[in-house]
């Protein structure tokens, strides 16, 4: 019978809470990024403008379908031999995970904009607005109501998705625990109490997250129609 | 029906409309002049909404002219066959709208701000009125068409006929010199058109100039001044609602109105 042993994982909190404190770090950057410019690729892309739309949807696409590990070893391992800069761990994952994510968020973007009723815009254009104050003050403020769930699923798969930068020696939660758990010997214990990390922050930011979307239902016109 | 000394608020000449393949207006000239209120007939796919959506620029004519208050809209210069082609510009045409109010048939008040807000809105974004200002001047539009009370409810919590009024607010707080309608009772319920209609009729009696596309016959009589039979895209048949309505010289017409009649007692 295996015997539980937490002591070593506790006394070394603080290498865990550094660890989450950069996951965090690297989860925020990406989405402060990436929220964005993945309106403004969104906004390209639904732009009449061929000359728009098209690096738009390419710049999408690839990201979309290219595995997040193989953009990061690209940012950190190939972009410098072209630009000849030194890339730290944290630049190339901020690099890579907030580009990433505006792709996920321009298509999150642009399916809540295509989502409201075309009456809309012609309500807003009937009363003069131009086509940017019709997006502002009347499409986006319905359309980001109608994008919450997408975007906390997103927001969730990309903090997931940063335990990659472990790989690049990026001392994220997942890199800590690796090192902890050589360390003490207790990768049971280690990875136990990191996956709990994990669901912890998680569960609590969608916890939060879901109650916004229930006040904004509530005040106001729902969302279904 | 305009006398050559007043200048028409609008004229429209050889307006085209196609939708891809599909001609949907053919040729039509109308001119209207301040103060006319004039009722839209016609079955359903006649054309008489894409003429109503041509004069506010929802949709771009094919072809043909639109004057408003002495000045054409868009660019003309002729084509390589000698037609004239128009060009327009997207903010000459946010200028025009901004002159030229238009009521939907799905009122599309906004869901996101209350009816004060909805009336407001046009004052703050297009006007750039401060918002004291708007707000007060939106609560009169309100007082208007009797919803003074309704000011903090959203549209979801609005009946139909209720809606309707406030998108009739909305689009009068812009002091638009023309004002379009495009079937503004058909999504209601029989027992809220009412209200709307007499608001319609108490905006006609203040001598504003507006265009009514409808399937009220009854409505059309009283409300109007003149009144258009629309039919394959062209004026079929027009004149003062009388002559229309009551004295049709054309089969088309004559035939359309048998079919409203048809379940009157």
């Amino acid at each position: 019978m295996y015997q539980w042993d937490f002591t070593p994982v506790l006394a070394n909190s603080g290498m865990l809470a550094a660890g989450l404190a950069n996951t965090l770090k690297v989860t925020g950057t990406a989405l402060a990024l990436g929220v964005p410019f993945g309106l403004g690729l969104a906004l390209l892309r639904l732009s009449s403008w061929r000359a728009l739309s098209l690096p738009a949807g390419f710049i999408v696409e690839f990201f979309r379908t290219t595995p997040p590990l193989v953009q990061l070893f690209w940012f950190f391992f190939a972009l410098p031999i072209l630009i000849q800069v030194e890339m730290t761990p944290f630049v190339a994952a901020a690099l890579t995970f907030s580009i990433q994510s505006a792709a996920f968020f321009a298509e999150v973007f642009r399916a809540g904009i295509v989502s409201i009723e075309r009456g809309q815009s012609e309500a807003a254009r009937a009363l003069g607005m131009t086509g940017s104050q019709a997006m502002r003050r009347v499409i986006l403020p319905q359309a980001v109501k109608r994008m919450i769930p997408a975007f906390t699923e997103r927001a969730i798969e990309l903090m997931k998705t940063t335990t990659l930068v472990a790989t690049v020696s990026y001392a994220d939660l997942l890199f800590q625990a690796n090192e902890l758990a050589q360390k003490t010997f207790r990768p049971l214990e280690v990875f136990t109490v990191t996956a709990l990390i994990y669901f912890t922050v998680i569960y609590a930011a969608s916890l939060v997250v879901h109650r916004i979307e229930r006040r904004m239902a509530i005040s106001g016109e729902t969302t279904v129609h | 029906m305009t006398s050559d000394t007043a200048l028409p608020l609008l004229r429209v000449t050889g307006l085209r409309k196609h939708f891809g393949r599909d001609e949907i207006i053919r040729g039509i000239d109308l001119d209207v002049a301040p103060g006319d209120r004039i009722a839209i007939l016609g079955a359903s796919g006649s054309g008489k909404s894409t003429l109503l959506r041509c004069l506010n620029f929802m949709e771009r004519p094919t072809a043909g002219r639109i004057v408003l208050g002495g000045k054409v809209i868009g660019t003309e210069r002729s084509g390589h066959d000698g037609k004239i082609e128009v060009s327009y510009s997207e903010s000459e045409l946010t200028r025009v709208r901004q002159r030229v109010g238009m009521v939907f048939q799905q009122f599309n008040l906004f869901p996101h701000m209350t009816a004060l807000g909805n009336v407001m809105e046009g004052l703050r974004t297009v006007k750039g009125m401060a918002r004291d200002a708007a707000a007060a001047k939106a609560q009169g539009q309100l007082a208007r068409v009797g919803l003074e009370d309704k000011a903090d409810v959203y549209p979801s919590r609005l009946s139909g006929g209720q809606k309707q009024r406030v998108a009739i607010a909305r689009a009068l707080a812009m002091e638009p010199e023309l004002l379009l309608f495009d079937e503004p009772t058909s999504a209601l319920d029989p027992e809220l058109v009412g209200e709307v209609l007499r608001t319609i009729r108490t905006l006609a009696e203040e001598g504003r100039t507006m265009l009514l596309v409808t399937h009220e016959v009854g409505f059309a009589y009283h409300f109007a001044n003149r009144v258009l039979f629309i039919a394959d895209g062209v004026i079929h048949e027009q004149g003062s609602p009388d002559e229309v309505l009551k004295h049709p010289q054309q089969a088309r017409t004559q035939a359309f109105l048998a079919r409203h009649n048809e379940f009157q007692f």
